[in-house]
C-alpha cells in the first residue's frame, strides 16, 4: 500500500519492509533547537537545578515562596479594613453590627476549624468530656462576652484569669456513701424526667438539697459563676447513663480548656467567640 | 503488490536513496492572481468574517446604569459573559459547552456535504493568510514580479518594498491582537488606554502575543500550518464519503495531458493542456491533478483557474470541479449519477444539530433570575436543646440575577409548629423572615429550624424551604430535610 516510488526510502530494508523518508521541514528542526536554547536561558534566569544542599537561584532572584509571602501580606493588609473595625469594638458591639457579624463569624469559622475542632468537633458538636458548643446549654454563660472570656483564659488552665471550679469528690473523699450517691443520682435523673424509682428520688432530694444545691442551684438549674452545669435538660458532659452520673458524683472529672490569649491574637479570639455565639445557642 | 508499470523496482530505489536528507528546505509558494466564482466567494467570506471580528466589539447594548453597555463582552474579573440580552454566570458555562457541540456538529455536517469548505473559506488561518497574500501582491506585485524581486540582488527599492510589506503585516497583526482584547474589556475605554499607554501589562502582553502569532503564522508559516501543524486535515479524509462534494480533477477527460499547438486536434490526448495554472494559483502549492491529498484545502481557486483557461481554448469547463467521487467514477464510465446530499450521515448530523440547538434554546428560555440553594449542616446533623426540642442549621445561598436589590420572604414547610430563624435577621411583627439580597450577587444566610421531638417523622423529615419576592411574587423553593435522633 505504501509503496510510492516517488517518495524516497531511508535505504534500509528488513525482511522486505522498507521505511519511507518523507523529509520533515527544516523549520521544524530549527524550532526544536530553539526550544532547547530557550530551556537553557530559562535555567539561567529562573531557579532551576538542585545542588547538594540548595539550588541555583536564577539571575532575577524569583522565588515562588517569596511570591506567596508577598501575596499573603497583601491579603492581610486588605483584611485590615475589617479587622481594624473589629479590634475597635467590644464583642457585644460586633454582634450588634450585622455587617461585621457576618465577617467575624466567617473569620471565626476558620480559626475554629484549626484550633477548636480537635476537641469540640467540626461543627461544635462536642464529644465525651468536651462540651457541645452548638446547643443552648452553657457551663460558663453563653453571651458573647462570656464566651470571649472563656476562650481567652480557659477553664482550669494555668492562666491567672482562668475560670475555676471544683466539684468535691463525694465518693473518693468519703463525703457520701454509695447508697447516698445512688439516691442522689436517682434524684438528678428525675430532674430530667428519667427517674424509675420514686422512693430513691425522694431520699435523693434531701441529699441534693444539703450537698448539691449550693452550687447547682435549688432546682438544679445550674449557676454559671460556679461553672456548675444545669441538671434539668438531659444534656450531659460526662455521660447521662445512671452509672455515668454515679461515677461523676463519686470521683468527678474536671475538664481543662487551654487559655488562648497569647496563642491567638485578640482579633482571632473575638472572631471565634462570635462564631461560637452564632452557632445557634448564643444568648 | 509491485506496480511494474509505475517506476523502477524496489531494490534499485532502496540502494539509490541511502543518502537522502531527513530534512527538506522550505519551497516558497508564489501564488498567482486568479478571478472567478470561487475567488469571489472567498473574498466575500473574508470581508464578512473579518468585518464581524473587528467590528462586533463596537456594538452597544443598554443594560441599565452600572452595567457594561457592550453587546459582546466576556468580563473576566466580574465573572460574567454578555451576549446582547443574555447574561451568563460562571455556573452556566455549560452554554459554552453547548455552543462548542453545535459548532462541532455543524462542522461535521458541512464537511460531509461539501468537503473542506471550512479549510478553504472560513478557517482563520486561511482568511488571514489570504489577507496577507493580498497585501503582498499589492506591494510587491503578482507572481512573476515577486519571483523577479526575490531573485534580484539587494537594492534600496527592494528593501523599501520588503519593509513596507512587513510593516503592513505587523500593523494588521497588531490590529488583530487589539481586536481580541476588545472582546474582554469595554472597547472605547480600553482602546483609549492602549494608545495612551495606560493599559495593563496583561493587555499589552496579549496584544504582543497575538501580533507575534498572526505575523508568524499568516506571514511566514502559511501553508506549513495546514500541512504540519493543524490536526484537522489529518482526519478530514475520514469525514467525507463518496458523495461529499470535493475539488476533483477529471483524469479520464484530462489525461494524457500535454502542451498543444493551435489547431492540433484532441484525438488520442486529453483536454488538459498542461498550462500549470492550477498549480500556480494554489495557496498550498499542490497539483490537484495528482488527486485528493492532505495539503489541498478545498479553496477551489484551481477550479476558477482551469475554467478560465478552458473558456479561452473553447473546451467545456469543469475539468477541475466541485464534484463527488461517486459521480466522478460513474461519469468516467460514461454513466450519470445524481448528487446525494440527503443521506444517512448528513441527516443524522442535521438532526443532532437541531436537537442540541433546541435543548439549548429551551434552557435559555426557562432561565430564572432567582435561585435558592439550601445546604444542611452535617456536623452536627442536629442539636438537642435544653427544652428537649431538636434544632437543625442550614446555609442558604440566594442567587439574585436581576440588577436590583430584592427582598424575599423565607418560609419552611413540612414540620408542624417549627420555628424558623435566620442569624442576624430580626423577624417582622408577624414573625415573617425577610431577607435582602443585592442585585447581581449571591446572598449567604444561616438559618435555624427548631421542632418538637414528637413532630418529627424519625431520623429524617422532608422539609421545603420557599422564597417569595415581596414585590413581584416571584418564588422558588428548595427541598431539604430535617435530621433528628432515632425514635
Amino acid at each position: 500500500m505504501a509503496e510510492q516510488n516517488k517518495t524516497p526510502t531511508t535505504g534500509h530494508e528488513w525482511d522486505g519492509v522498507t521505511e519511507l523518508n518523507t523529509p520533515l521541514p527544516k523549520w521544524w528542526a530549527y524550532v526544536f533547537w530553539a526550544t532547547i536554547l530557550w530551556a537553557i536561558g530559562y535555567w539561567v534566569v529562573y531557579p532551576a537545578w538542585p545542588s547538594l544542599s540548595g539550588y541555583t537561584k536564577g539571575v532575577i532572584g524569583y522565588s515562588s515562596h517569596a511570591d506567596y509571602e508577598d501575596k499573603a501580606a497583601a491579603a492581610a493588609q486588605a483584611r485590615r479594613v475589617w479587622t481594624d473595625r473589629i479590634d475597635a469594638l467590644t464583642v457585644d458591639a460586633v454582634v450588634a453590627d450585622s455587617e461585621l457579624l457576618q465577617y467575624a463569624a466567617a473569620g471565626g469559622r476558620s480559626v475554629f476549624a484549626e484550633n477548636c475542632a480537635p476537641c469540640h468537633g467540626a461543627g461544635g458538636q462536642g464529644a465525651a468530656g468536651y462540651p457541645i458548643l452548638a446547643d443552648d446549654d452553657w457551663l460558663w454563660g453563653g453571651t458573647a462576652a462570656d464566651i470571649y472570656q472563656t476562650v481567652q483564659y480557659g477553664v482550669r488552665s494555668e492562666h491567672d484569669g482562668a475560670r475555676l471550679s471544683e466539684m468535691p469528690k463525694f465518693g473518693a473523699d468519703g463525703l457520701l456513701d454509695e447508697a447516698a450517691i445512688a439516691d442522689a443520682a436517682e434524684y438528678v435523673l428525675s430532674l430530667s424526667n428519667r427517674s424509675e424509682d420514686a422512693a430513691a428520688t425522694g431520699r435523693g432530694q434531701t441529699i441534693f438539697a444539703e450537698n448539691c444545691a449550693v452550687c447547682h442551684g435549688d432546682a438544679g438549674q445550674g449557676i454559671k459563676e460556679f461553672g456548675a452545669p444545669r441538671l434539668t435538660d438531659d444534656i450531659w458532659l460526662h455521660g447521662g447513663e445512671r452509672n455515668d452520673i454515679v461515677a461523676q458524683i463519686t470521683n468527678p472529672r474536671q475538664g481543662v480548656m487551654p487559655a488562648w490569649s497569647g496563642r491567638l491574637g485578640d482579633t482571632g479570639i473575638k472572631m471565634v467567640s462570635i462564631y461560637v455565639h452564632s452557632l445557634g445557642g448564643g444568648q | 503488490m509491485t506496480d511494474t508499470a509505475a517506476g523502477p523496482p524496489r531494490a534499485v530505489v532502496a540502494a539509490a536513496d541511502r543518502s537522502e536528507p531527513l530534512y527538506a528546505s522550505h519551497v516558497k509558494v508564489y501564488t498567482q492572481r486568479v478571478a472567478g466564482r470561487f475567488r469571489q466567494i472567498k473574498w466575500m467570506a473574508l470581508v464578512v468574517l473579518l468585518g464581524l471580528y473587528y467590528l462586533a466589539p463596537w456594538l452597544r447594548w443598554d443594560r441599565g446604569a452600572g452595567a457594561p453597555d457592550q453587546a459582546l463582552l466576556i468580563d473576566m474579573p466580574g465573572r460574567r459573559a454578555y451576549f446582547f440580552w443574555i447574561e451568563i454566570w460562571p455556573q452556566e458555562v455549560y452554554y459554552l459547552t453547548g455552543l462548542l457541540i453545535l459548532a462541532a456538529f455543524g462542522l461535521f455536517l458541512a464537511t460531509s456535504l461539501a468537503g473542506r469548505v471550512w479549510c478553504g473559506f472560513t478557517c482563520p488561518q486561511t482568511v488571514w493568510t489570504d489577507l496577507f497574500m493580498l497585501v503582498e501582491r499589492l506591494i510587491e506585485g503578482d507572481r512573476n514580479q515577486r519571483l523577479r524581486l526575490d531573485h534580484a540582488g539587494f537594492s534600496l527599492a527592494k528593501a523599501a518594498r520588503k519593509l513596507a510589506k512587513h510593516v503592513a503585516w505587523v500593523a494588521i497583526a497588531a490590529a488583530t491582537g487589539g481586536a481580541w482584547i476588545l472582546y474582554f474589556a469595554d472597547a472605547p475605554t480600553v482602546l483609549t488606554e492602549i494608545f495612551t499607554a495606560r493599559a495593563s501589562a496583561t493587555v499589552y502582553g496579549f496584544i504582543g502575543l497575538f501580533t507575534a502569532t498572526t505575523y508568524l503564522l499568516a506571514g511566514w508559516a502559511r501553508e506549513q500550518v495546514c500541512i504540519y501543524m493543524c490536526p484537522w486535515p489529518r482526519f478530514q479524509a475520514a469525514m467525507f464519503d463518496e458523495h461529499s462534494l470535493l475539488v476533483t480533477y477529471e483524469a479520464w477527460r484530462g489525461e494524457p495531458r500535454g502542451h498543444r499547438k493551435a489547431g492540433q486536434s484532441y484525438d488520442d490526448r486529453g483536454h488538459c493542456i498542461d498550462c500549470g495554472l492550477c498549480v500556480r494559483v494554489c495557496p498550498t502549492g499542490v497539483d490537484i491533478r495528482l488527486g485528493q491529498q492532505l495539503a489541498c484545502i478545498g479553496c477551489a481557486l484551481c477550479v476558477d483557474a482551469c475554467n478560465g483557461v478552458m473558456a479561452k481554448v473553447g473546451l467545456p469547463g469543469g475539468l477541475i470541479a466541485y464534484d463527488s467521487l461517486a459521480r466522478q467514477t460513474a461519469r468516467s464510465r460514461g454513466q450519470s449519477v445524481r448528487y446525494r446530499l440527503l443521506r444517512g450521515r448528513t441527516i443524522a448530523y442535521a438532526a443532532l444539530l437541531v436537537v442540541v440547538g433546541a435543548v439549548m434554546l429551551a434552557a435559555l428560555a426557562t432561565r430564572s433570575t432567582l435561585d435558592l440553594n439550601v445546604l444542611p449542616d452535617r456536623a452536627p446533623l442536629f442539636v438537642r436543646l435544653s427544652d428537649g426540642d431538636i434544632r437543625n442549621a442550614y446555609t442558604l445561598k440566594i442567587i439574585n440575577k436581576s440588577r436590583e436589590t430584592r427582598h424575599y420572604r423565607l418560609t419552611a414547610d413540612g414540620i408542624a409548629d417549627a420555628g424558623l430563624s435566620v442569624l442576624g435577621v430580626e423577624p417582622g411583627p408577624d414573625g415573617a423572615i425577610e431577607l435582602t439580597v443585592e442585585g447581581d450577587s449571591v446572598g449567604t444566610f444561616r438559618a435555624f429550624l427548631r421542632a418538637e421531638r414528637k413532630a418529627l417523622a424519625g431520623e429524617s423529615t422532608p422539609v421545603t424551604m420557599a422564597l417569595t419576592e415581596i414585590d413581584s411574587g416571584q418564588s422558588t423553593q428548595h427541598e431539604t430535610f430535617f435530621s433528628g435522633p432515632k425514635r
